[in-house]
């Protein structure tokens, strides 16, 4: 279970402090969560928290009943922690094959590099051994971190924004992917997104604006209103134009 | 050959008994190790040191090997070695040198190769330098290529300095005839207080004759690199040239690609990146349970792979 406990985090804009979270209270322990709300409104940042790739100005992080607050990135992946990147990150002279390999934390025969690849949509063949650079589109890149993130198989999984970028036709497939990955895994799923399809398989859902949690429920109890107001279905539509 | 001789030419030509095929063994600066096949001849030269290589046209499927050991502090050795491929033939040629080097004295040495490949021939050349010893003496190689490529001919040239090399200066020529084709790929890292220096200088003098010239490099602790890659294009052609260097703690790095278009139908490209190790890489590793020294060698890995 993950336990964010009065978690805040302010920068310094302009010189005047900016808060971008504001006392985040959070327990979550359902498999499939998603968080959502308006751009900027802090959605990324708490990711980035609980991946510890930056630091709260205060409060505390537990997995597990585990304090993990100063524990740097390494210590966090480690102790179970995953997260896929909104923008995927490119590599010159690695391959699928070495990111897979890597990911998973030991040495793998490409059959079962090959596996991973395919559980996202990827003819393995065609893809393990390209070099994870600029010639690969924003769409199979996506497919290479989520196939990363299972292949690393952690307890607990944080997806930002997985849609953004994809086309739609691409995002029909990515959706099929998370509905098996709902399915199978494990461990529990963090999943940061604006996609109503998402958010219908979640099992929680917990909603984000101006760095403070709005609302916390089950689909059942959050999509309905989420989905009546007119902010949500603007940034909907939004994120579907991009 | 003892031990160090035989480390020194498993990592510059992974060579681990006899080479197949032809070969010349050139072991601190006297002979070692010959043999010839039917279609490839080696004759030493009489007026100055260094082989002869002559490939007989139509040779396909062959290798040669020559590689060059030196183990004795204090040696300076030159050669000379002129490679003569007929046309329409297809050969590797593992050429390479390695220095170990446990005195206090300077063991050098610079090789001067030439290449006359005929008509429709093909050529894929690797030449690997590297250097090691703990003695003081510096470990210097200066490897010239000289390149002459005839009407369709091809030449893809590997060229890798990983390790221990104390100073370097590689330079490379070459002039092209119609339709010939030149691809270089040049791989250095340089670490404590290494320099090397790289000067391409590209002739596209034929019609449709083409070059890609890509180097990558890093550059660690206090090193300095400096690559310097010119294309001429006098015909109607194709060039590329590209430097991708990652620099790291305190190394150095100038790249100067540079163009000449004399023709109106020539097309030239030049790329030139440096920088240190994108933040976001390491990030990505570190994700996946890296440190972040370990993340750093993956990713030069990778990058000079």
């Amino acid at each position: 279970m993950l336990e964010l406990r009065d978690v805040c985090f302010q920068v310094n804009e302009d010189a005047k402090d900016k808060e971008i979270l504001k006392n985040i209270n959070l327990k979550l322990d359902d498999r499939f969560v998603a968080i959502t709300g308006p751009n900027g409104g802090g959605k990324s940042t708490l990711a980035r928290v609980i991946a510890g790739i930056v630091k709260p100005t205060s409060g505390k992080i537990l997995l597990d009943g585990v304090d993990i607050t100063d524990y740097s990135i390494t210590e966090r992946a480690k102790a179970g922690i995953s997260f896929a990147f909104q923008q995927p990150v490119r590599f010159k002279g690695l391959t699928v094959k070495d990111l897979i390999t890597l990911a998973s934390g030991k040495d793998i025969s490409v059959t079962e590099a090959c596996a991973y690849l395919s559980e996202v949509g990827l003819c393995a063949k065609d893809y393990i051994d390209r070099e994870v650079n600029a010639s690969l589109s924003g769409g199979e890149l996506k497919r290479i971190e989520i196939a990363m993130i299972i292949a690393r198989g952690t307890k607990l999984s944080i997806f930002d924004e997985p849609e953004a970028g994809i086309d739609l036709w691409s995002f029909q497939n990515l959706i099929q992917v998370f509905e098996n990955m709902h399915e199978k895994i494990n461990g529990s799923i963090l999943i940061i997104s604006h996609q109503e399809r998402i958010l219908n398989i979640a099992d929680r859902i917990v909603l984000i604006a101006d760095g403070e949690v709005r609302k916390v429920g089950t689909r059942e109890e959050v999509l309905p209103e989420l989905l009546g107001t007119s902010q949500a279905c603007s940034t909907l539509m939004d994120k579907i134009a991009k | 050959m003892d031990s160090i001789e035989k480390n020194l030419l498993a990592e510059i030509a992974d060579i681990h008994e006899v080479p197949e095929g032809a070969y010349n063994i050139r072991s601190n600066g006297k002979l070692e190790g010959r043999n010839t096949t039917a279609n490839i001849d080696i004759v030493t030269k009489e007026d100055k040191p260094g082989i002869d290589i002559i490939i007989k046209p139509g040779t396909v499927h062959e290798s040669v090997h020559i590689p060059v050991v030196l183990s004795e502090s204090g040696l300076k050795d030159m050669v000379y070695n002129d490679f003569y491929i007929g046309e329409g033939a297809d050969v590797t040629i593992v050429a390479g040198c390695g220095i170990h080097n446990c005195g206090d004295q300077t063991s050098e040495h610079d090789g001067i190769h030439t290449f006359y490949i005929e008509k429709d021939a093909k050529v894929r050349y690797i030449e690997k330098h590297y250097g090691e010893g703990d003695g003081k003496g510096e470990r210097i190689l200066n490897p010239t290529t000289v390149v002459h490529i005839a009407e369709g001919g091809y030449m893809e040239m590997e060229t890798v300095q990983i390790k221990g090399v104390s100073s370097t200066i590689r330079n490379t020529k070459a002039d092209l005839k119609d339709g010939a084709s030149l691809v270089i790929r040049e791989k250095i890292m340089t670490h404590g207080t290494q320099t090397a220096e790289t000067n391409f200088t590209v002739d596209l003098d034929g019609v449709d004759s083409s070059t890609n010239v890509v180097s990558r490099s890093v550059a660690k602790e206090q090193s300095k690199q400096v690559f310097n890659s010119h294309i001429n294009g006098n015909n109607q052609c194709y060039g590329h040239t590209e430097c991708d260097a990652i620099i790291m703690d305190e190394g150095k790095v100038e790249a100067v690609p540079s163009l000449s278009a004399n023709n109106i139908d020539a097309s030239l490209i030049h790329e030139a990146a440096i920088g240190k190790i994108a933040g976001d890489q390491l990030i990505k590793l570190m994700t996946l349970g890296l440190t972040e020294k370990e993340a750093e060698e993956q990713i030069v890995n990778g990058f000079l792979k």
